[in-house]
């Protein structure tokens, strides 16, 4: 295996100190987990947990036109968000297909940060740079100028708080601020993939080592670890949050997803994909399409993306996750099945497990909600 | 990382003790255990059957994927470990104690199989 076309973060020399298994996500030479995978997603839902997410693509989006241009370009209205807040939405294609889901930071009134997936990011960047023709605004790649640190779990506040005057008290889920970390300039964002409370820091990659020891000092005494991709994906899993290439695809809307909500038609203008979805919405409206459920196993093995579900011998749905669930104690999954076996306790519904039935309970996403 | 020295080993990461009255007991390595991860699930090839060396004979499965378990030996299978299916995390806090397989009365053994030192640059080099 050669990785010598492997991307490397800023905080490469650091996972490697800490002896993690690396992994190649989406071109990225990436941390897959330092120790047990278990203990860092336990960690993250009783303590804290510090990720490296520099794989994420950042782009810029400046200028006069910059609302117009994004309030085009994708589902959402973008141009209502107050300077100082994020908003979760997508890009579509012409047909209404997704091309990935993102986080949109309004940083000033004429400057947007987009957060793509690591696998998207070159096709997010071409598509908004091809939309962007006609309006008054500038895409920039700025995916070499951040490094991404998330610190998630119930004691972040705490061991943010240490390290910052910011007012976090002030910083609602879905806002960002500008402010300093450590001593550090950082953009600080109350968003994570987790469904813990949390922190996403972006800092120039120049930094982020710097940032990266000052979090692991600051969170010593309260049990935070570093954490990787792997239990990444089981914490977002047990929060029934999607992943894109899993639950969203460019053949699915965001109605077929169970997303339609992010679809703002109510905004002024036409947008990439608006007919279509309008059609799409009708279509679910009148014929339910195949719903995004939770499946929780009965026994101990565990589904994987692409198992069929089957009920009655017949196949009713796919699995698009799967994974053993620290927190429950049991595999779970979150799959596409026809609206008839959707409805959370319908009998009989199971999962063909390399050849064997093995019985499954529907239920509703998401598998787990954090006290507030 | 250090594999026991009177073990041998196979390429799919699989070790084998000496044999006591016959019987030798087979697991996985350590550094196979670390490579899957958590494991969460182990299925067992059953008490009295019959495995073929180089062939699967059961499944290990980790948070991220599933693993044919094979066995490096063919024999017939005398015992296998209850503890590793009520709790898998044992192969991967003691792949070479507790979390131990089968045991297999050894019929016959392939050419081909590992010493510790072997098996140790051989586990060492597809890390590279």
């Amino acid at each position: 295996m050669s990785s010598t076309e492997l991307r490397h973060t800023a905080l490469d020399a650091v996972h490697r100190a800490l002896g993690a298994t690396m992994t190649d996500f989406a071109g990225w030479d990436m941390p897959l987990r330092y120790g047990s995978e278990r203990d860092e997603h336990v960690a993250v839902r009783t303590k804290a947990g510090l990720f490296d997410l520099s794989h994420m693509g950042e782009i810029t989006v400046t200028g006069a036109g910059a609302a117009a241009l994004l309030n085009h370009a994708l589902v959402g209205n973008i141009a209502s968000v107050g300077v100082g807040r994020a908003r979760y939405t997508m890009i579509c294609q012409a047909d209404g297909g997704i091309l990935d889901d993102l986080i949109v930071y309004r940083l000033a009134e004429t400057e947007y940060m987009v957060v793509a997936n690591a696998s998207n990011a070159q096709v997010v960047l071409d598509a908004l740079t091809e939309r962007a023709a006609g309006f008054d605004a500038e895409v920039r790649d700025d995916r070499d100028a951040y490094a991404l640190i998330a610190v998630q779990g119930p004691e972040s506040p705490g061991i943010l708080k240490s390290l910052t005057d910011a007012d976090l008290d002030g910083l609602k889920y879905y806002a960002g601020l500008p402010g300093t970390v450590a001593g550090v300039p950082a953009l600080i964002a109350r968003t994570g993939y987790t469904g813990e409370d949390g922190f996403e820091v972006f800092v120039k990659p120049g930094h982020a080592v710097e940032l990266w020891q000052a979090l692991t000092k600051a969170g010593e005494g309260v049990g935070l670890i570093p954490c990787g991709l792997s239990c990444r994906d089981t914490l977002r899993l047990e929060a029934g949050m999607p992943l894109y290439g899993h639950e969203l695809t460019t053949s699915l809307t965001p109605f077929d997803a169970g997303l339609g909500r992010v679809v703002k038609f109510e905004k002024e203008g036409d947008f990439v994909g608006r007919e279509a979805l309008r059609q799409a919405a009708e279509r679910a409206a009148s014929e339910p399409p195949r719903v995004l459920v939770g499946l929780v196993a009965e026994g101990r093995r565990v589904p994987r993306a692409g198992y069929a579900v089957v009920a009655g011998g017949r196949v009713v749905g796919e699995v698009t996750s799967g994974a053993p669930s620290p927190t429950l104690g049991k595999p779970i999954a979150m799959a596409y099945v026809d609206a008839a076996h959707a409805a959370p306790g319908t009998e009989g519904v199971g999962v063909d497990i390399r050849g064997s039935h093995e019985p499954y309970e529907v239920v509703a996403l998401p598998f787990y909600k954090r006290q507030k | 990382m250090s594999n026991p020295q009177h073990h041998r080993y196979s390429k799919e990461h699989e070790w084998l003790s000496g044999a006591e009255d016959g019987v030798s007991t087979v697991g996985i390595t350590e550094h196979a255990a670390n490579a899957l991860g958590d494991v969460v699930f182990v299925q067992l090839p059953e008490v009295g059957s019959t495995v073929t060396a180089g062939e699967s004979c059961g499944e290990l499965e980790s948070t991220k994927s599933v693993s044919e378990l094979y066995s490096p030996v063919t024999g017939e299978i005398t015992a296998i470990n209850e503890d590793v299916v009520d709790d898998p995390s044992l192969v991967n806090s003691e792949p070479f104690e507790g979390g131990w397989l089968f045991k297999i009365r050894v019929t016959q053994e392939p050419a081909g199989l590992l010493s510790a030192a072997e098996y140790t640059a051989f586990a060492t080099g597809e890390e590279a």
